[in-house]
């Protein structure tokens, strides 16, 4: 099981947001000591997500969270918007899918860069994403 | 340094920032009809999908104004990642550091090689 010693929520309204997340996620990976290899591949993976509620979701608010499974830590991070949601979750996980002109990379790549990844959507009420990595992971 | 702009990227940029840079230097090469341009990124923690498209976009620009790209100082974590999340920068040749981005431009311009190619040092 997986439980959750700290946790904090920042709201993501603009794209002046992204940074600041980034830099607070890092820190929550620093906290545990995770190596700059799995930091850097956190940080990637959330500033894709942010992304993407930024740009498809209008915007959300976004959860840090210290999580611990008894073998291991991790930092868990959870994307919420209240968009227009996802279509056809497996077509947006597709390599190279893109309603909005780009490169169709942040979702297929976000899950390979974390160990945990989940998505939920409901069309006209938005979209979760939560992803997890972990120290040893 | 000669037909050659350096540009240091000291710290992770703002998407704001990020496109300043690409129109700025777009200018200055343009401006100082530059040969080359080294963009060393050796203090950037962070490569996402937009950087990775600005620093594409600098590198197919220049190379329309007759000015060759070189990205130099790439951090290993920075490049690993890129790679899993699947993040081609194609166009854009690297090189290990500043010094040896500058024998690449050098190399370059002096032999007419337009080839694209990734710089590999490993063996040195
Ligand atoms: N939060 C979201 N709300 C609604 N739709 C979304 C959301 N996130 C992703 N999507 C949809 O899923 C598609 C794929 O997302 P993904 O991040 O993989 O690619 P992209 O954002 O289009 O391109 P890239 O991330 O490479 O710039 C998007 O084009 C969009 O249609
Ligand atoms: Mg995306």
């Amino acid at each position: 099981m997986t439980t959750a010693t700290s946790k904090e929520e920042l709201l993501i309204v603009k794209e002046q947001d992204v940074v600041p997340l980034r830099n607070r996620v890092k820190e929550y990976g620093v906290k545990i000591g995770m190596s700059i290899l799995n930091q850097t591949k956190l940080i990637t993976a959330t500033s894709e997500l942010v992304r993407n509620l930024l740009k498809y979701g209008g915007g959300g608010k976004v959860i840090i969270e210290s999580v611990s499974n008894g073998r291991d830590q991790g930092v868990r991070v959870t994307f919420i918007d209240n968009g227009p949601g996802i279509k056809d979750i497996s077509l947006a996980m597709k390599d190279g899918y893109s309603t909005g002109k780009s490169l169709g990379l942040g979702l297929p790549g976000t899950k390979r860069l974390v160990n945990e990844f989940d998505i939920q959507t409901e069309l006209g009420n938005g979209t979760t994403v939560t992803i997890i990595k972990w120290k040893n992971g | 340094m000669g037909d050659f702009l350096l540009v240091t990227i000291q710290v992770d940029l703002y998407d704001q920032l990020a496109e300043n840079l690409e129109s700025d230097l777009i200018n200055t090469i343009n401006k100082n009809n530059s040969k080359g341009v080294l963009i060393d990124i050796s203090a950037v923690s962070i490569i996402d999908s937009f950087m990775g498209r600005i620093l594409g976009n600098i590198a197919v620009m220049s190379k329309i104004m007759d000015a060759q790209t070189v990205v130099v100082g790439m951090q290993p974590a920075v490049a690993i990642t890129l790679v899993e999340l699947g993040l081609s920068l194609n166009g854009v040749i690297s090189a290990l550091n500043v010094e040896k981005g500058m024998d690449l431009l050098r190399a370059k311009m002096y032999n007419g090689d337009n080839e694209e190619q990734t710089y590999d040092d490993s063996n040195q």
